[in-house]
């Protein structure tokens, strides 16, 4: 494959997958809920009234036109602070996803692909570590590490890069001993050119939708972590810790609670038709091509 | 089936092995001198070294991973380090314990539940049990434990004041039990119903599909006996993996649960442990919670290859 035709393909599939996708109701409405969020993430801050640490008016206000979300016990608004923490939390699940899938890709091809002893060690390690549940190995690794960003996405990295791998490791496995790698061997092309422009097409589909999968997991995993006090650090804006800290205040101030909680859903079950419609669109153009 | 048997116990053990090195490993790099976190700031230099030296904490990695496993697995799990150096092994089989009741409670919910649902779904996809399902599932997606046991605490505990928020219980009494079970176990139920009915759903709509069901169709066999002998059996092969995976899912979970309902099981001794560096606690509780996670495991993989003669011929 030429790179120019690698790119018409790309293109093709650009502009009919982005048919399909308005074309699929419930795929569409995912598209946007996370459009909508990535434009928070980056202009949030453009956008929120007031600064996420800032007392905004006076504590314990229910919602009105002036803090739509209401404030918190210490007068913080909740819509800024929720507009805020998109960012927070957009960008270490996004940003350790993103990690996550650079990293098992490659270890995923290069252990699928040339399989042996380095396959049978990587595969057996990743294994291991997949054994302890996730949550578990998050509360340790954060033991060791101690609260901060880093540590939240290096985290999401450790957790993740396994499970990606085993998929890619599949996917791989699946078209190794194809006619077409054969042929590519055959006419001396180099190890990387084979694993990235031979293999990794038809590893894209899978990569693709454990990536927005994975994503949507990520969002959960951070949530959880500031939930338990342990994530993001105060004051920065965490859905989850700001959850956390709404507990005491459940029956005076709901909406403490409420919009940070259905921003989650929102966000998550954005994410989850958005991935449900790359599963359908992509299994369709493998398919196709 | 022995051959199969023997050779998955093998790779438990294996894995179970490169595990524990992960766990002491990774509880190793905790931060902070040990012997001054058990003795305090005050503590005389003297007195320091020797309890470094009473704790093996000289000795080489290697040397003190082993007496770890080796202690691990006689059961000899020492002293943690916190307030009152308790016993680990009866600690964390108490917890344990409260854990697995926690647990259990939840999946015997949950999974005559989410099949029951399911079969209905899947029987009638379209319907309004096939709607309710999926709604259900969708919004079960998107929220996270801990909101809807905040939820759940809101209305029943304090709204409608019927049942209590907290979990923690020393009564010996079942009713009072239950009830204080109910919530976190209702919590971890709405998450695993959307799973297995989801799953169960999927499993009947492909079998009904299939040409021995018409055939015992045309046979005359009542529908009654179609669905329960032949279709359901077939149909809940995905769904016992699910629940197996669930289990190990609930292992996890159960720390926000327990969290949320101030509930002493094994999940807050984790985060307990870990907030206070309580290495040799935390290597114990990780390890029983991954042996745990394995063994489930185990038992998926071998109640499908009796069910299902193909797996094991792999």
């Amino acid at each position: 494959m030429t790179p120019l035709s690698f790119f018409n393909r790309l293109a093709r599939l650009t502009i009919t997958s982005g048919k399909q996708f308005a074309h699929d109701p419930l795929t569409l409405v995912g598209t946007l809920i996370v459009a909508l969020f990535i434009f928070l993430a980056i202009f949030g801050p453009a956008i929120a009234p007031y600064d996420f640490a800032e007392r905004a008016g006076p504590p314990r206000q229910a919602p009105t036109w002036a803090y739509p979300f209401g404030t918190d016990n210490l007068g913080r608004d909740v819509f800024s602070r929720v507009i805020w923490g998109t960012r927070e939390i957009m960008g270490l699940s996004g940003l350790g996803t993103g990690i996550s899938v650079a990293i098992g890709l490659c270890v995923g091809l290069v252990i699928g692909y040339f399989g042996g002893l380095l396959d049978e060690i990587i595969s057996r390690a990743f294994d291991s570590l997949l054994g302890i549940p996730a949550l578990v190995l998050a509360l340790v690794l954060l033991g060791t590490l101690g609260p901060s960003n880093f540590s939240i996405i290096a985290v999401i990295v450790i957790i993740y890069v396994p499970i990606i791998t085993r998929v890619i490791r599949s996917a791989t496995l699946n078209v190794r001993d194809s006619g077409y790698i054969e042929a590519a061997k055959l006419r001396g092309e180099s190890i990387l050119y084979i694993l990235f422009r031979e293999i990794l097409p038809s590893v894209l589909p899978a990569l693709a939708v454990e990536a927005a999968l994975r994503f949507s997991y990520a969002i959960f995993l951070t949530a959880s972590l500031g939930f338990l006090g342990l994530g993001v650090q105060p004051p920065s804006p965490d859905w989850g810790r700001m959850i956390g800290e709404s507990r005491n205040f459940m029956r005076l101030l709901p909406w403490m609670m409420a919009f940070p909680a259905a921003a989650i859903a929102l966000l998550v079950i954005g994410i989850n038709l958005f991935a449900d419609g790359l599963r359908k669109i992509l299994r369709y153009e493998g398919q196709d091509v | 089936m022995a051959r199969f048997i023997l050779r998955r116990l093998l790779l438990l053990l294996v894995t179970l092995f490169v595990t524990s090195m992960i766990v002491f490993a990774l509880t190793q790099l905790l931060p902070g001198d040990v012997a001054r976190l058990i003795l305090g700031r005050e503590a005389g230099e003297q007195a320091l070294i020797n309890l470094r030296a009473e704790l093996g904490l000289n000795d080489p990695i290697p040397v003190q991973y082993i007496k770890w496993l080796s202690g691990f697995i006689v059961g000899d799990w020492g002293v943690a380090f916190g307030p009152g150096r308790p016993e680990i092994l009866p600690l964390v089989a108490e917890r344990l314990g409260n854990s697995l009741r926690l647990a259990f409670f939840a999946l015997a919910l949950s999974i005559p539940l989410g099949i029951l649902l399911g079969l209905a779904a899947g029987l009638k996809p379209g319907g309004i049990i096939d709607g309710i399902v999926s709604i259900f599932s969708l919004s079960v997606v998107g929220l996270p434990e801990f909101v809807t046991g905040l939820v759940l605490i809101n209305i029943f505990a304090i709204q409608l004041d019927i049942l209590p928020a907290s979990a923690s219980t020393t009564e010996a009494n079942l009713i009072e039990w239950i009830r204080r079970l109910l919530l976190p176990a209702i919590t971890a139920t709405l998450v695993l119903l959307g799973y297995i009915a989801r799953m169960t759903r999927a499993g009947v709509i492909d079998e009904m599909r299939k040409p021995y069901v018409r055939m015992a169709t045309l046979k005359g066999l009542p529908r009654r006996t179609i669905i329960f002998k032949h279709v359901l059996r077939n149909a809940l092969l995905p769904t016992i993996t699910i629940i197996a995976i669930s289990f190990g899912w609930l292992i996890g979970g159960i720390v926000i649960i327990e969290s949320v309902f101030s509930y002493n099981g094994i999940g807050r001794l984790i985060i307990d442990a870990v907030g206070r560096k309580d290495i040799p606690l935390l290597q114990a509780v990780v390890m029983v919670v991954v042996v745990f996670y394995a063994l489930a495991s185990l038992v998926a993989d071998l109640l499908y290859a009796a069910l299902n003669p193909r797996i094991r011929l792999e």
